[in-house]
């Protein structure tokens, strides 16, 4: 009960956010536009974690390329934001995006036939990264693939995609993928009154994705997913199909990364195949390392605090970063096995 | 008899229920782990299977399972040839194994260890959809009486004693509703006051469905009364009960005259 409250406590402090924002810049609880947009991008990565965290935390599938179901969700909703710029591209071409006139596409490649729609491209956002784990999770789980062997795997997809993206006649953008994007759903990117309401959408998603987790998690299928993830091989012999299962919560997992990454792109107007770096899957393990696996509020949390340390020390000590990154790598396996819910949890244990 | 044609085809004269191997060999780089092995067991029966360390035992209940393959021989239960099928499908076929070392999921309580164990659908979205249904708590409650650990069943199976973890798993397979229990060395490391409960408990187990026990304590075996099955280099030595397997000169060299 006490958690419940704690939770809608801090659901309603991010909500208040954009609100906050609106006040004049000369009141003292004004929010600043770097933060909600920095807070907007955060609520991403939690989903992205929490996503994580089913295939990691909960059926032991740890996934060292989940950043890629992100950056595909992300490339789907960049596709439709792209055709969307419509003839206000700097070549001014009628349909084509500028990327596309400059390496002298005569029509559009058949890949991006219905990314107009909105509809079309949400659903892409969710269905490319599920079929890609599917394909991916089958040939995997199938041949009882598990433990660092499936990291490894899923590191070198993730690592494939930043190549094949980086190519120019991948029909993508290459290296620069897609950006100035104008609007979405009709309502300009640069207003801070859209800007508001792809933060609620990106909230809203983060308590429903939260929500369906906990819910999934409580029922036999939830305790079916530890049962693999402690003793995978006892489970088969109980008669249970365990390649269907990890293939199930692994499709999934990979949807939800997807909408994280849809969500994510229109509010930092850029996707490029950067984020398919197999550094970045490593950084969502570690936000769901260090916020606790296993436990959807340690996801959340982990991909809260870690970020937030993150754009601390690149704005102060840039070049640190990536060696605490390494250094939390190392050592919150080794000093807080259970993030830090087990440590919260540990002195709740111990007044 | 109303034999299905596959199975008059065979050499023996068999009865289409029970398990049965005939001629299992399972060679691994050169090594015979089962040479030729045959054996039936009967519905309802209790066998003892005993044996030297690398008689076979391990890997013929591999082969049962479905955990290896035997290079030759045939490996049927009942009207079914357990060579061609995986390990789930063997398990839903309601033969249940308990391994060695006693493989309790630690995370989940003893009421939800049976509760996975007990037979239902096994599907993802059949599992997301489960509701424990009053009979399905009724049967859970009823094997957490039979292995004694009523008074534990909301307790993390990880917090249990080393026995109480090997009868949690015998209760995890009687959920299953097997015809055929394979039970591997169910009282390695256990009290002897266990190890007697342990034994009543295998033998109120059997008559409603084949029990198979791999063991190395005598005592136990001997508490059992069963018939026994003397394993050595992967092939049967003798067979018979226990006082005419303990006389038998064979066994006596190989195993019970050390």
């Amino acid at each position: 009960m006490n958690r419940r409250i704690i939770l809608l406590l801090a659901v309603l402090l991010l909500a208040a956010l954009p609100l906050l924002n609106l006040l004049p810049v000369s009141n003292p609880l004004h929010v600043s536009d770097f933060l909600v947009s920095i807070i907007g991008k955060w609520i991403c990565y939690a989903i992205l974690a929490l996503a994580l965290d089913l295939a990691w935390g909960y059926a032991g599938i740890l996934s060292l390329g989940h950043g890629a179901f992100f950056a595909l969700g992300g490339y789907a909703i960049g596709m439709h934001l792209m055709r969307l710029i419509g003839p206000r591209g700097a070549y001014g071409h009628p349909t084509l995006p500028d990327f596309m006139v400059f390496l002298g596409y005569r029509q559009l490649p058949w890949f991006w036939l219905g990314f107009d729609w909105f509809a079309f491209a949400f659903a892409m956002a969710l269905i490319v990264p599920g079929l890609l784990a599917l394909v991916v999770g089958y040939l995997a789980f199938r041949s009882r693939i598990t433990g660092v062997y499936l990291s490894i795997i899923t590191q070198a997809l993730t690592y494939a995609l930043m190549l094949a993206f980086f190519r120019n006649d991948m029909g993508f953008g290459g290296n620069n993928g897609f950006t100035d994007f104008k609007e979405l759903l009709g309502m300009p990117l640069a207003n801070s009154g859209t800007r508001a309401i792809l933060f609620y959408a990106s909230l809203v998603s983060l308590v429903l994705v939260f929500l369906v987790c906990a819910r999934l998690s409580v029922t036999k299928y939830g305790r079916v997913l530890t049962a693999i993830r402690d003793a995978e091989s006892r489970v088969r012999f109980l008669g249970y199909d365990v390649t269907h299962h990890k293939l199930f919560v692994f499709v999934l997992s990979a949807m939800i990364a997807g909408l994280a990454g849809a969500l994510y792109v229109p509010q930092v107007g850029i996707i490029n195949p950067g984020e398919f770096s197999p550094a970045n899957s490593i950084e969502a393990v570690v936000w769901v390392a260090f916020g606790g696996r296993g436990t959807l509020v340690g996801a959340v949390l982990g991909a809260f605090s870690v970020n937030a340390i993150k754009t601390w020390l690149t704005s102060v000590a840039p070049d640190l970063w990536l060696i605490v990154l390494g250094c939390l790598f190392i050592a919150v396996p080794l000093l807080l096995p259970k993030g830090l819910v087990g440590l919260i949890r540990r002195r709740k244990e111990k007044p | 008899m109303n034999e299905p044609q596959d199975l008059a085809a065979l050499p023996h004269a068999v009865s289409t229920k029970g398990l049965y191997l005939d001629g299992v060999s399972v060679v691994f780089d050169g090594f015979r782990a089962l040479n030729s092995l045959s054996l039936i067991v009967e519905p309802g029966e209790l066998r003892a299977v005993i044996g030297p360390n690398g008689a076979g035992k391990t890997t013929m209940m591999d082969c049962i399972t479905g955990k290896t393959r035997p290079g030759s021989g045939i490996v049927r239960f009942g009207d079914r040839d357990l060579t061609r099928m995986d390990e789930a499908s063997i398990a839903n076929l309601g033969i249940g194994r308990k391994f060695q070392k006693p493989t309790v999921f630690d995370a989940l309580t003893v009421f939800e260890n049976l509760e996975l164990a007990l037979k239902a659908p096994r599907g993802p979205i059949a599992c997301l959809r489960w509701v424990l249904s009053g009979e399905a708590r009724s049967r859970i409650e009823k094997t957490m009486l039979e292995i004694g650990l009523t008074v534990r069943a909301g307790d993390l199976a990880g917090l249990l004693s080393h026995g109480q973890r090997q009868w949690l798993e015998i209760g995890m397979l009687l959920m299953q509703d097997p015809q055929l229990l394979l039970v591997d060395e169910p009282v390695a490391g256990m009290t002897d006051h266990e190890t007697e409960q342990t034994a009543a408990l295998l033998v109120g187990i059997a008559g409603e469905r084949s029990v198979v026990v791999v063991e190395h304590d005598l005592e136990f075996v001997k508490a059992l009364n069963s018939k026994v099955t003397v394993l050595h280099e992967g092939s049967v030595l003798s067979e018979g009960s226990i006082s005419h397997v303990q006389n038998d000169p064979r066994v006596v060299e190989v195993y019970l005259g050390r």
